[in-house]
């Protein structure tokens, strides 16, 4: 549900590359032998192999000479992939369960193991978070090769946690309020969301940001990967299209996706919390100081 | 000045059936294609060719037909600003046209040529550019699979230099965009529309089999008259 922290990093030395059952990240439920990890559990970065304290248990499989220090031949970062905060078919019959295996499961999929084979490559992004990785392969506009994956990894995660099952109707609290100061009306600002979303050329993603410098919501295009965050805002939902996410349900009627997605899909909890996180870096109104 | 053109093209309109054209203003309609849509089996299904021919490249239609007609009225009312703001959508819904209506000739079923190398002056040029067509192959469909987001790949000529070049395009700007003295031999649309529903994501699947359904006849005659 936050902006950021939503990839678990995980290192590992390259002499048990193969043990990833002993990484603290969160499993997919597919591949993994032995416990799943809560999937709700904050950032966690663990090390481990050679840069734990010895111990003198032995793990399954392991020999005697093994666990002895050693020096870590390869150190390497890896990105998991999260899943979506619901099953496949949670969203049926607006998003069908077809769609998402093959939206999350090849496309995501296939933007994390390449950012992972990117990373593998050298140490020089080592040690950043996906938001900073996103900033700094931006490179101000000039962006790195691994830039369209690392964003696309991230959006992707954004889009699904902006979305819920039972999605659609009003925003509530305070989002209500700022949509309907900064728009005039909710309806307003549903019709210009739709407008924006089908009059974008080519493949991109529809926003709706908080602008920190201006102080209020906006809605915001990008083309291909780019994502708000490269110009520091604060993007509080995301509608992906892409034709990939709507093509197996809705063909090219791209009209009748976005309103079963402002109908029926977003989510406005999601929004609200991240627009409740939002405000401790944005100063929205007057604070209330009391009198007498 | 404006009025004596649109005068002149009033009388040449008034024999004509097409009442858009008494304005003096060109529309376009969709163009057929030389084959039917499931001819293009297994490399391009059925539903694909439908669905790119009827949806995709209609609505490219109709919306260039709408621009035209704003541009038109932008400009003889002399409105600048609103002129200048149509140019992306003519730029994105022309370009869509004009892209689409050479890739439909550009394939051709198998039974009719489709996937069979070229020769003549062509065949030639590529193996003297590229060392065999097979490697141009290789390197269209890579630098096809590289396009982020939408786009097309072509193999153009360059009808200055008398060279071919591979190029590739974002969104659906022409070719010209990328050379004004490049004519496009062969385009090949990346864009998801294309694929996705028999490839999903492999898009190097797509370019592989597309090979197979390649009018080399249409690039070989277009190559001949730019280069004789």
């Amino acid at each position: 549900m936050s902006w950021s922290s939503s990839n678990y990093l995980c290192l590992s030395s390259s002499s048990s590359v193969t043990r990833f059952s002993r990484c603290k990240s969160p499993c997919e439920s597919e591949g993994q032998r032995g416990k799943c990890h809560d999937l709700n559990r904050p950032t966690n970065i663990s090390a481990y192999n050679s840069l734990k304290p010895p111990s003198f248990k032995l793990d399954k499989g392991q020999r005697r000479n093994d666990h002895a220090l050693k020096k870590p031949r390869n150190i390497s970062a890896y990105y998991s992939l999260k899943p979506p905060p619901y099953k496949f078919d949670a969203l049926e019959p607006y998003m069908s369960k077809r769609t998402l295996e093959v939206h999350w499961g090849e496309h995501h999929r296939g933007y994390v193991e390449s950012l992972n084979k990117y990373l593998g490559k050298d140490d020089i992004l080592y040690g950043y978070t996906l938001d900073e990785l996103i900033r700094v392969t931006y490179n101000n506009g000039n962006p790195l090769p691994e830039y369209n994956v690392a964003a696309q990894v991230w959006n992707h995660d954004f889009f699904w946690e902006s979305m819920q099952p039972g999605g659609g109707n009003l925003p509530i609290l305070g989002l209500l309020e700022q949509i309907e100061k900064d728009f005039g009306s909710f309806s307003n600002f549903r019709e210009e969301f739709i407008e924006t979303a089908l009059t974008l050329f080519g493949s991109g993603w529809v926003w709706l940001v908080l602008k920190r410098n201006e102080k209020r919501l906006a809605i915001a295009t990008t083309t291909n990967a780019v994502t708000p965050l490269v110009w520091d805002d604060i993007p509080l939902l995301s509608l992906d299209m892409w034709e990939h996410a709507y093509y197996l349900d809705y063909k090219n009627d791209k009209a009748r996706y976005v309103n079963v997605f402002m109908d029926h899909l977003v989510s406005w909890n999601a929004a609200l919390a991240r627009m409740a996180r939002a405000q401790s870096f944005v100063n929205l109104g007057e604070p209330k100081i009391p009198v007498a | 000045m404006a009025l004596r053109t649109l005068a002149t093209r009033k009388t040449l309109g008034a024999l004509s059936t097409f009442p858009q054209q008494l304005r003096g203003l060109q529309t376009f309609t969709l163009p057929d294609l030389a084959y039917d849509y499931g001819a293009l089996e297994p490399a391009i299904s059925g539903d694909i060719m439908q669905l790119h021919h009827q949806k995709h490249h209609q609505t490219y239609i109709t919306n260039y037909n709408k621009a035209l007609e704003q541009l038109d009225d932008a400009i003889a009312k002399g409105d600048a600003s609103t002129a200048v703001k149509l140019q992306s959508a003519i730029k994105f819904n022309g370009g869509g046209h004009v892209n689409h209506s050479i890739f439909w000739k550009n394939l051709a079923p198998t039974k009719e040529g489709g996937g069979d190398p070229p020769h003549g002056s062509l065949g030639w040029a590529i193996d003297q550019s590229y060392g065999s067509v097979e490697k141009l192959i290789a390197k269209m469909n890579a630098e096809g699979a590289a396009v982020q987001g939408s786009g097309w790949v072509w193999l153009a000529v360059d009808k200055e230099l008398k060279r071919l070049v591979v190029e590739t395009t974002a969104n659906q700007d022409p070719l010209v965009t990328k050379g004004p003295s490049l004519v496009p031999l062969i385009g090949i649309d990346v864009w998801e529309h294309a694929y996705y529903l028999q490839y999903k994501n492999v898009r190097p699947d797509y370019l592989k089999n597309i090979w197979k359904v390649i009018n080399w006849k249409y690039a070989s005659e277009i190559y001949e008259k730019e280069c004789p």
